[in-house]
């Protein structure tokens, strides 16, 4: 049992050990060597256009959902023109980025792993490796740029339609005054709650295409270990953006409001 | 040439290579049998630097590969092609874009010059007229045959084969043998050749090693290796497992 544990934690540190290293190898890589625009466009397409779907249902929902429960509470309390303030703040800063980041996680991260462990179990990483092709400047740099920029603009995206359901909701369905409810909106909603926000999901982005890439990388032999690498790379980058979404919100709040 | 001195390659407590040391000249064609499973492949992929022994070093031209790192490989492997056991064809890519994957990153060639020499390659290979279709859309042979394309089009000086004829039928496997021979005939280039197939290794090899229990057993002309006294060269290379008696 010991030196089981043992062996988990040494495997653990291991692969800490080894994402950092990936990391470093990404930097260098752009320093480096050139940026593949046309792989970047075409991951940028993938990641972000075919992910837009799933996102924008996702915000919407999220945000009517928020606005009704969030009336039913206020409402006992005559506050009932403060709920899209609430939807708004929500969605910006906390409920936006993260579930926005969960769902591209689901969709792309599993992708990029599967496609990389796939390459990696048929030799063709080996191969390109001797066509005198870097598979971080070839594979890894255009995938994790393209979600480092996309997940921002998808986030955008998800909180824009997450706050317009949530007016349609409260105007249309729960019968909320109109000027009110966007003048409250417009008052308690800062400029920086969407930093915040769009802080994340930089981070975000970055955590689910380089946890994405280093499982297909290090994928092991077989078609298990395609599934295995498909679904550690899920499950890690959503307890990461879970993690690091508390971490950066006491951190940005702190620095930003002072709080 | 290219000398491999000492290599050891260990996973977990198996040991593949023990000490496994070699020398091969410009121009030599060299085959390395040995059974399936004794590191013959580990071996080829530390001669191109795919993998880093425990112990040990790899000299291209007196220049040891064991203390580069991977970008300066990268600069090393310009002078090796290699056909993998599958072929490892970028199946996004049509046959062109394989083919001319190197040649297109390097950028020295214009597009007409780069599908003038795709094209000569292709033609040599036996696939005209392939250029458009995807590695999906093609048999294991033609894949193999893609692959060695791959492989020669930047005319390097070294050509590894990872176990060139593996799951071909007859007739394939003697055109693959055709192709290496060609290959070495008017690319004049250096090829060392991972294979089990016997058949193959006599047709292509103008040396033979065999690899045995993670070192070089034997080292000799194909000739001398075929027609050998020593009990465990004679029984590999004639296909003759250890008899046992089985009790049902």
């Amino acid at each position: 049992m010991t030196i089981r544990l043992r062996n988990s934690i040494k495997e653990w540190i291991t692969g800490l050990g080894s994402v950092a290293v990936l990391c470093s190898e990404i930097i260098s890589s752009l320093f480096k060597s050139k940026v593949p625009w046309r792989d970047l466009v075409y991951q940028i397409y993938f990641i972000g256009v075919k992910s837009q779907s799933v996102v924008l249902i996702t915000g919407a929902f999220t945000g009517m959902v928020l606005c009704a429960q969030t009336y039913f509470q206020f409402h006992k309390v005559k506050m009932d023109t403060a709920t899209l303030a609430v939807v708004s703040v929500s969605m910006g800063s906390e409920l936006g980025p993260v579930l926005t980041a969960l769902m591209v996680a689901g969709r792309v991260g599993a992708a990029i792993a599967a496609e990389l462990g796939t390459m990696r179990v048929t030799e063709q990483i080996d191969a390109l490796r001797t066509l005198a092709a870097h598979p971080v400047d070839y594979l890894v740099v255009p995938r994790v740029a393209a979600t480092v920029i996309v997940l921002p603009l998808l986030t955008a995206e998800a909180v824009v339609v997450g706050i317009a359901a949530a007016y349609l909701v409260g105007v249309f369905l729960l019968g909320i005054d109109a000027a009110y409810l966007w003048h409250n909106m417009y008052r308690y909603t800062g400029a920086e709650v969407m930093f915040i926000g769009c802080v994340k999901t930089v981070v975000f982005g970055a955590i689910i295409g380089v946890v994405g890439c280093y499982k297909g990388l290090t994928c092991p032999q077989g078609a298990e270990g395609v599934g295995h690498a498909t679904t550690e790379s899920v499950v890690y980058s959503s307890i990461a953006i879970l993690i690091s979404n508390f971490f950066l919100t006491l951190l940005l709040t702190r620095l930003l409001q002072g709080e | 040439m290219i000398e491999a001195r000492n290599l050891k390659k260990s996973f977990g407590t198996h040991r593949v290579l023990d000490g496994v040391s070699f020398s091969i000249g410009k121009g030599e064609s060299v085959v390395i049998i040995g059974a399936s499973g004794g590191g013959k492949s580990i071996l080829l992929k530390q001669l191109i630097g795919l993998l880093t022994p425990d112990e040990g070093e790899v000299l291209v031209d007196g220049e040891s590969l064991t203390d580069k790192d991977e970008r300066e490989m990268l600069k090393v492997r310009r002078r090796f092609g290699m056909l993998f056991q599958g072929a490892a064809l970028f199946d996004s890519m049509t046959v062109e874009e394989n083919v001319g994957f190197l040649l297109r990153r390097e950028g020295k060639l214009n597009e007409s010059e780069l599908r003038a020499r795709v094209a000569e390659v292709l033609e040599m290979v036996e696939l005209k007229g392939t250029q458009e279709k995807k590695p999906a859309e093609l048999s294991g042979g033609m894949r193999k045959r893609v692959g060695l394309a791959r492989a020669i089009v930047y005319r390097p000086e070294i050509v590894l084969y990872d176990e060139p004829t593996t799951g071909l039928d007859p007739i394939v496997s003697d055109s693959i043998d055709q192709l290496m021979l060609r290959v070495v005939e008017r690319l004049k280039v250096t090829s060392i050749v991972v294979t089990h197939d016997m058949r193959s290794a006599r047709r292509v090899a103008g040396r033979i090693l065999m690899l045995h229990a993670g070192k070089i057993y034997a080292d000799g002309t194909p000739d001398e290796i075929f027609e050998s006294k020593d009990p465990i060269v004679h029984r590999f290379v004639n296909g003759i497992s250890e008899a046992k008696e089985h009790k049902f």
